[in-house]
């Protein structure tokens, strides 16, 4: 207990942030299982009814329930995101390994094509591919997927170059091991304290841009939801219902809370 | 010299890669522009007869550099959907979204320099603490949530603007810079407490430095080491961020231009993507895109300026 005391006072970013995720993910997950109402469902006479032990938070303007649907949206939200990153980390991983471990002409050739999206404000490039692919669920996570590639691969890029010049890996190598045993058994393990913290940032970015992307409509489609979606519903009744565009804005503020706190703490720990 | 020649080569190399990325992303989308123009219904003769006039049967590269040629010389085609040029849509739009993008950058800089100075100054005071604390939590509000926070407090609650009414800056001048005051507020704030929070590791960061003990043994006054000395060095990574929030106010501009009902780039973006009006769109993220591109240029001049450390080889 006083160990614990002590790891939390060293690092309080790393478990604020957690305690927030794990609270809202227990929202969401309650409200998407236990919720009795169809997030779907109208009921005229329940419009925008305000808080009460049937409706926990209040109603919409078409009369549903604003916990289901704040939990299914948020279901959305975090099912993009983490779509989103594990294609970033995936492909993020064998181009920054491949492109790392052997170096050379392909590995200049790859990393200023990835400076100069890089250089780009991600959202614009969102845009590019949304007005490619089309918008709907999985068009979002394509094209954010995308967008998330590059920056993993460099970090991962940068990891292996500084880690396959390291002794363990000439005596891996000594040993007879082969590239690609030495890539992914030997270099990879020593790289995950590295990822994990870029990932959580990533996770955090992908919540921003989904919801962003939503909010401008370009993003989930009706009758999908996701919180951005919401919120771009919540403005039209801002005057006269701000507790709707309230709710939903700060369910999107604390998950981009804790993921960017619990990826700081984690940064200061790897 | 040298330096700057190269700076210049690698500007014109990316601007050759953005553009060319945004004209093959644009070739790749299934029904090409003469469909698009003529409708689905035309025959197959009268389809040829338009790409024929329309340059699109002209080989690959030819058809991106005279692209290009006329998109730098102010020809960017026509919108499908309005049938009126590009050019002309735009033009009208640059001075809002510009102006927007100006006011956030300002307030960015005049909010966190000396908040940041403060604040590292004074790092044990509990004010320094309170400005802290909230930094984190003003990072973490989306923008367009801010914008709909900044509606609701300054436009609904005191009264200070009218959401949605938006004035021209044609029709009076004044009044379209008071309206654009909230939205760039909404878009400065969360940038202005990064760069804050840039600004103040950074100082805390050189203070610790020998040359800073030096300064002092000379008989340096506190407030010289800090301006004279420190924060000449603690401002260059600050630059670097502002740089590249500069970029981020170019694009985030988009999406608080939508919250606010600003008839900017922003809002025409958005539109042309739901409408399929191309050229449009082409036009508009290859702008940005240079706006972007030439903004990283600036400042990694600025940088050479600053540090002589970087000049030289």
């Amino acid at each position: 207990m006083k160990n614990l005391m002590f790891r939390i006072r060293k690092n309080p970013e790393m478990y604020i942030g957690a305690a927030i995720i794990v609270v809202m993910l227990a929202i969401i997950i309650c409200g998407v299982i236990f919720s009795p109402y169809d997030p779907d469902a109208m009921d005229a006479s329940a419009k925008f009814a305000d808080p009460s032990p049937a409706h926990p938070m209040g109603c919409d303007n078409f009369g549903r329930d604003l916990y289901a649907r704040l939990s299914i949206g948020g279901a959305t939200t975090l099912f993009i995101a983490v779509a989103t990153v594990f294609i970033g980390v995936i492909f993020g991983i064998i181009i920054g390994a491949l492109t790392g471990y052997y170096g050379g002409v392909v590995d200049e050739i790859l990393m200023r094509f990835n400076d100069a999206v890089l250089a780009f404000p991600s959202i614009l490039l969102a845009l590019v591919f949304i007005s490619l692919f089309g918008s709907g669920t999985f068009k979002v996570i394509i094209s954010l997927g995308i967008l998330f590639i590059p920056s993993f691969a460099r970090i991962v890029r940068s990891e292996f170059m500084r880690c396959s010049k390291l002794d363990y890996v000439r005596s891996a190598r000594l040993m007879g091991a082969g590239d690609l045993r030495i890539m992914f058994v030997h270099i990879l393990p020593n790289i995950i304290p590295v990822l994990l913290s870029s990932t959580v940032i990533g996770f955090n970015n992908a919540v921003l841009a989904e919801a962003s992307m939503s909010f401008l409509g370009i993003g989930v489609q009706p009758p999908s939801s996701s919180l951005g979606r919401m919120l771009s519903e919540a403005q039209a009744f801002l005057f006269s219902e701000p507790s709707y565009a309230i709710i939903t804005g700060v369910t999107i503020a604390l998950i981009v809370l804790g993921f960017s706190l619990l990826g700081d703490g984690l940064k200061k720990n790897a | 010299m040298k330096a700057v020649l190269k700076k210049l080569l690698t500007f014109i190399i990316t601007v050759l890669l953005v553009t060319l990325f945004v004209f093959v992303a644009f070739e790749m989308i299934p029904g090409d522009a003469a469909t698009a123009r003529l409708g689905i219904n035309a025959t197959p003769e009268a389809l040829e007869k338009m790409r024929e006039e329309m340059g699109l049967t002209r080989p690959f590269f030819v058809r991106y550099f005279s692209w290009l040629g006329s998109f730098f010389f102010g020809d960017m085609g026509v919108s499908y959907s309005y049938g009126v040029s590009v050019r002309s849509m735009l033009a009208s739009k640059l001075p809002i979204t510009l102006t927007l993008t100006l006011m956030a950058f300002i307030m960015v800089v005049v909010l966190s320099i000396p908040i940041g100075l403060y604040s590292s100054k004074y790092e044990d005071r509990v004010f320094a603490k309170v400005i802290d604390v909230s930094g984190q939590l003003v990072m973490s509000i989306p923008p367009f949530f801010l914008g709909i926070l900044v509606t609701y407090v300054f436009g609904m609650l005191l009264h200070m603007f009218t959401p949605g009414g938006f004035v021209s800056y044609d029709i009076n001048f004044g009044k379209f810079i008071s309206y654009l005051i909230f939205p760039a507020l909404a878009i400065a704030v969360p940038k202005a407490a990064m760069s804050t929070k840039l600004l103040k590791t950074s100082i805390l960061s050189e203070r610790r430095l020998d040359y800073v003990r030096t300064a002092y043994s000379r008989g340096n006054s506190t407030m010289d080491v800090l301006y004279k000395h420190v924060l000449k060095n603690a401002v260059i990574p600050v630059i670097t961020f502002l740089g590249m929030t500069l970029a981020d106010i170019v694009a985030g501009s988009l999406v608080i231009e939508q919250v606010f009902s600003i008839p900017g780039y922003g809002r025409l973006l958005i539109s042309s993507i739901a409408n399929r009006d191309y050229p449009v769109v082409q036009a508009i993220i290859a702008i940005i895109a240079m706006i972007v591109i030439f903004i990283n240029l600036l400042v990694d001049v600025t940088y050479q300026v600053l540090d002589p450390r970087l000049r030289g080889n």
